[in-house]
């Protein structure tokens, strides 16, 4: 009896089976799906805009109530229309800026690790100089000399200071794989290694991804509220707190709603990396079908 | 007759995993008198390694010793101990050897330290002593400039000499059994000439049983005295070392012996046993070499059998014992019919 | 007696070209330190290798870890950029081809390698490993690559069916068959096989090595065969090099390696491989110490300080023995084992103390009966 009668298969659904089976990542991804879906559906989910000022008089400041489930804010503008108008904003922020940053870090690691000599001195040290200076600092000096962003443009300077770590990680991790008998047979066919390498070497990088989507939303929310993320009136989660910075304890549904919001989100992701993460542990990988190896050179 | 140091009886140790229930060792029972050298043999997947480390309770989650399983060593069973007793026989009357002297060794401790460690937990010597004890142990095993040496690192020694600290570390406290697995695979064939000498001179002198469990014939040939084969997670065959090679019973022994060249031999072609070991999650019913065996019949696809006792010690898990006559028509296994592999 | 001869390097009894002719390869790597990389010294894995391989034979290289053997077979083929020598395919010089040149000999040039586990693309289906080959090489496309994909599929023992199925699901020899097949799929003439069933279990490893004395009886290859087991060689090859240390001590045709190995170190590899004949308590030639670091290799004669010639002496630390024929097809590096080119009178001069003398001890024979005292007559 030989290689059992299994269906073929790939990697990347053998990872997405084990992944699956955490119940970490099956309650992330359900709780992701909702939030990304509350995301899509704002206009249908709320009648009110998130810039309107509906009743500068009458209703600003309101505490939650039937009419408004999460209140209003100073500017008499529903807070949860701006909740779920501001997921959209924060979500399109981290996952644009993770996908730039993560692509440009996998390419960036996967030259240096595969060139080495020069290449990769010099590319290391870059990232080596750029981790040495906060993240924070960098933006902070950005919009110092540019003045206010805009949302694209914060999106591709987040972009800019988060891939140093990825491109570091898949260095490594090419730096392995470039010496596998695999790659050698590739370059002894003849054939390029590089659609041999590249593959699998983006595993850290994806398990990167996910963990900075979290940490992205976090950065997006303090820039915001320290008012140097989106311009007003644009609602982020992050700015919806900063319009409530000065009364947190009077007005507390400014800064719990989206705040939860940020913790729910962001608890997601991490536990969507972490299962990601153990998936793709290679103790874990499955074996071969029938163990007839005598010892693992 | 004197009872033997250990006995296993009907040990089961399974593995539960999310694909299913793993029964690497299925149902195995042997003994190993004091004295002597009883070799395992089997190839990958047959469960000899789980073995070595049941007898010793040192598997873990998610497997486990079955109930019903006895390991009896030196008059007690050895299932009914806590871990503390357990701790007790570790090392001081039970030793193991493993096979990848790198791991089996701490880079950041000397060797030295090592070894004395063994002494001070499981002899309660002072630091001084133990030192002076491991010093002897790495002279007794051929360690040159031991008293200098005992100072390095396991990085700084090859890996002969490493496994030679890890027999040192065996027989620190004169056990009455070393388990040895593959303890020379690992190592190049000149190296294990040397380290199979220097086990079995000890072992002599000391009076040491040893369980050798390897894939080598040849080593075991040379070694041991009684020879175990197993094959999916059961004993399918025991005999003297001369028995064995002279007189194999069992289709598959004589598939292995087949199977391995020997140099100075004119075969033309290697003998090949067709097809793969099953998994351990799914052991075939009735005979479980049935598919690979050149004589089987179709009881052996129906019913499972038992060990057959063919005389002065020699068993076989084989219906060839009761109807030998099916001996006389091999034909090519079920395996390779269904395509080689 | 035949002027022993070191120019002419150690050939096939056959008067046909050589598919590969290997001169003084050498291949040292460079031991670097400090923050610059200081260059402080030189592991000489490979140092000044020299052999033949005739169309449709087997040259086995042995020796154990450390040696140089795996490296000698993958600088052969330029995986690794040789330091200095002339490595020459079908009259074709490979060191000195460009990019393009190089890529279509890679076609008649294969390999197959030891660890079935890192070998094979785990994000690849089995079919389309074995297919990569064809499609560089122009040599299918479409419906008639997916066609050879299952003849090679199956002419390595594997069902067809397989092709879409990925590495993981196979066990380690049914993986190794993979990874010939993938070396047969650009139709190569010459295989170096690394090691292709060390990692594998004594019954699959029967059946590996079966499958590749068919394929080679079937498609006429030649296999540079790089082993340490010497039961596995003497099975397969034609003709034996035996390596220590980055040279070859010993070359000889398989029969003749076995039955009366020249070079120390052979003999005692050679006593060290275990018999299956219980009861026959063999003699064992049992080396001292460890092998010595390519970084560092000893002087004269790299074998000197662990041999057991009972001539070796200061000569044997002070000059490099030249690899010589001591009899018809049988070379090895050995001032000791007359005849030698290096006269008494030059070991004298260089301290020597022990004249050179025949040794052959029974601990190196595995067929009891034989026990020469000297080597068969020279031609």
């Amino acid at each position: 009896m030989s290689a059992r009668a299994t269906r073929a298969t790939s990697f990347g659904a053998l990872l997405l089976a084990r992944t699956w089976r955490d119940p970490r990542s099956r309650v992330a991804s359900v709780v992701l799906a909702l939030v990304a879906l509350a995301a899509l559906l704002a206009p249908l989910l709320t009648p009110y805009d998130p810039a309107a000022q509906l009743d500068i008089v009458r209703l600003r400041s309101l505490a939650p109530s039937l009419a408004h489930p999460f209140g209003t804010d100073p500017y008499s503008r529903d807070v949860l229309t701006r909740v779920l108008f501001g997921a959209r904003v924060s979500l399109s922020i981290a996952f644009a800026a993770v996908a730039l940053s993560i692509s440009f870090g996998i390419l960036v690691g996967v030259v240096a690790g595969y060139v080495g000599g020069m290449v990769d001195v010099v590319l290391m040290r870059l990232v080596d100089a750029a981790l040495a200076i906060p993240r924070l600092l960098l933006i902070i000096a950005v919009v110092a000399l540019w003045g206010s962003l805009s949302v694209a443009s914060l999106t591709v300077l987040i972009a800019g200071v988060g891939w140093f770590t990825v491109s570091r990680l898949v260095r490594a991790e090419t730096l392995v794989v470039r010496d596998r008998d695999y790659v050698v047979a590739a370059r002894a066919l003849g054939t390029s290694p590089w659609r041999h390498v590249l593959p699998n070497v983006v595993g850290p990088g994806i398990v990167n991804a996910t963990l900075a989507v979290g940490n992205v939303i976090l950065l997006e929310a303090g820039l915001s509220y320290l008012g140097i993320g989106v311009r007003p009136p644009t609602a982020s989660w992050g700015s919806i707190i900063q319009d409530g910075a000065e009364r947190v304890s009077d007005l507390w549904w400014l800064t719990v709603f989206p705040g939860l919001a940020i913790v729910v989100t962001v608890f997601a992701c991490n536990a969507l990396g972490d299962a990601l993460r153990d998936a793709l542990d290679p103790r874990q990988l499955p074996l071969s079908a029938s163990e007839d190896l005598v010892h693992r050179p | 007759m004197t009872e033997p140091l250990l006995e296993l009886d009907d040990l089961r140790t399974y593995f539960y995993t999310d694909t299913g229930v793993a029964r690497a060792v299925d149902g195995v029972s042997f003994h190993v008198n004091a004295g002597e050298t009883v070799g395992v043999v089997g190839e990958s997947g047959c469960g000899k390694s789980v073995t070595a480390l049941s007898i010793l309770r040192l598997v873990r989650p998610p497997g486990r010793i079955e109930r019903g399983s006895a390991i009896r060593f030196e008059g007690k069973d050895l299932m009914a101990l806590d871990e503390r007793a357990m701790q007790q026989v570790r090392g001081n009357r039970i030793a193991m050897v493993f096979q990848e002297p790198m791991t089996a060794l701490n880079p950041v401790f000397t060797i030295g330290d090592q070894i004395a460690e063994v002494a001070r937990i499981h002899a309660g010597m002072s630091r001084r002593d133990a030192w002076a004890k491991a010093v002897e142990m790495l002279t007794l095993v051929g360690m040159p400039a031991a008293e200098q040496r005992a100072g390095e690192y396991p990085h700084q020694l090859s890996g002969g000499m490493r496994q030679r600290v890890v027999i040192a570390m065996a027989l620190v406290m004169n056990p009455a059994l070393v388990i040895a697995d593959e303890p020379t695979t690992a190592l190049d064939v000149t190296i294990q000439a040397q380290i199979l000498e220097l086990l079995a001179d000890l072992t002599r002198r000391l009076g040491t049983s040893v369980l050798l469990i390897t894939h080598d014939l040849g080593v075991v040939a040379e070694n041991c005295q009684r020879v175990i084969v197993m094959y999916a997670g059961e004993v399918v065959e025991e005999a003297t070392t001369a028995t064995l090679f002279a007189d194999a019973h069992h289709p598959y022994t004589e598939g292995l012996l087949g199977a391995m060249p020997r140099v100075g031999s004119d075969a033309e072609r290697l003998a090949t046993i067709p097809g793969t070991v099953p998994p351990p999650t799914a052991w075939p019913p009735g005979c479980r070499f049935h598919d690979r065996c050149p004589y089987a019949w179709d009881r052996c696809a129906r019913e499972h059998p038992p060990l057959y006792q063919l005389g002065g010690g020699h068993v076989s898990r084989c219906h060839l014992a009761e109807e030998p006559e099916h001996r006389a028509h091999p034909h090519p296994p079920l395996a390779a019919e269904l395509g080689v592999a | 007696m035949t002027t022993p001869t070191t120019l002419a390097p150690p050939r096939t009894r056959q008067t046909v070209a050589p598919l590969l002719a290997v001169r003084d390869l050498v291949k040292h790597f460079p031991i670097r330190h400090g923050v610059f990389g200081r260059v402080t010294g030189q592991v000489r894995a490979v140092d000044g290798v020299s052999f033949d391989v005739a169309p449709a034979e087997t040259l086995a290289l042995v020796g154990e870890s450390g040696c140089g053997k795996s490296t000698t077979g993958r600088a052969v083929l330029r995986l690794i950029e040789p330091t200095s020598g002339s490595v020459e395919f079908a009259g074709q010089d490979v060191l000195a081809l460009g990019a393009r040149d190089l890529r279509a000999l890679r076609r008649q040039m294969q390999i197959v390698f030891q660890d079935p586990f890192s070998s094979l693309n785990p994000r690849m289906t089995i079919g389309a490993i074995v297919r990569e080959g064809l499609t560089i090489h122009h040599l299918a496309e479409g419906a008639a690559a997916d066609a050879r994909v299952k003849q090679l599929l199956e002419e390595v023992g594997l069902r067809p069916e397989y092709a879409s199925r990925y590495p993981h699901e196979f066990s380690g020899g049914q993986r190794q068959r993979v990874g010939i097949a993938r070396a047969l799929s650009v139709e190569p003439k010459f295989i170096v096989c690394d090691e292709p069933v060390s990692a594998l279990d004594v019954s699959v490893q029967a059946q590996v090595v079966n499958l590749l004395q068919d394929l080679q009886r079937d498609r006429g290859l030649a296999y540079l065969f790089i082993a340490h087991d010497l039961s596995v060689v003497e099975h397969i090859a034609d003709r034996v090099a035996v390596m220590y240390l980055g040279h070859i001590v010993e070359l000889a045709g398989v029969d003749a390696l076995y039955t009366h190995p020249i070079m120390p170190y052979t003999q005692a590899l050679l006593s060290a491989v275990p018999a299956p004949e219980p009861g026959v308590k063999r003699e064992r030639i049992l080396l001292s110490g460890d092998v010595p670091s390519p970084a560092n290799p000893p002087s004269g004669c790299v074998f000197h300080p662990r041999c057991q010639h009972p001539a070796r002496d200061a000569a044997c630390a002070a000059i490099v023995p030249p690899l010589e024929e001591k009899a018809p097809g049988h070379w090895a590096a050995c001032i000791k084992q007359p005849p030698s080119s290096v006269t008494w009178d030059e070991q004298r001069a260089a301290g020597g103390t022990r004249p050179p003398e025949f040794f052959l001890p029974r601990a190196a024979l595995h067929r009891a009966a034989q026990a020469p005292t000297t080597l068969p007559p020279t031609a």
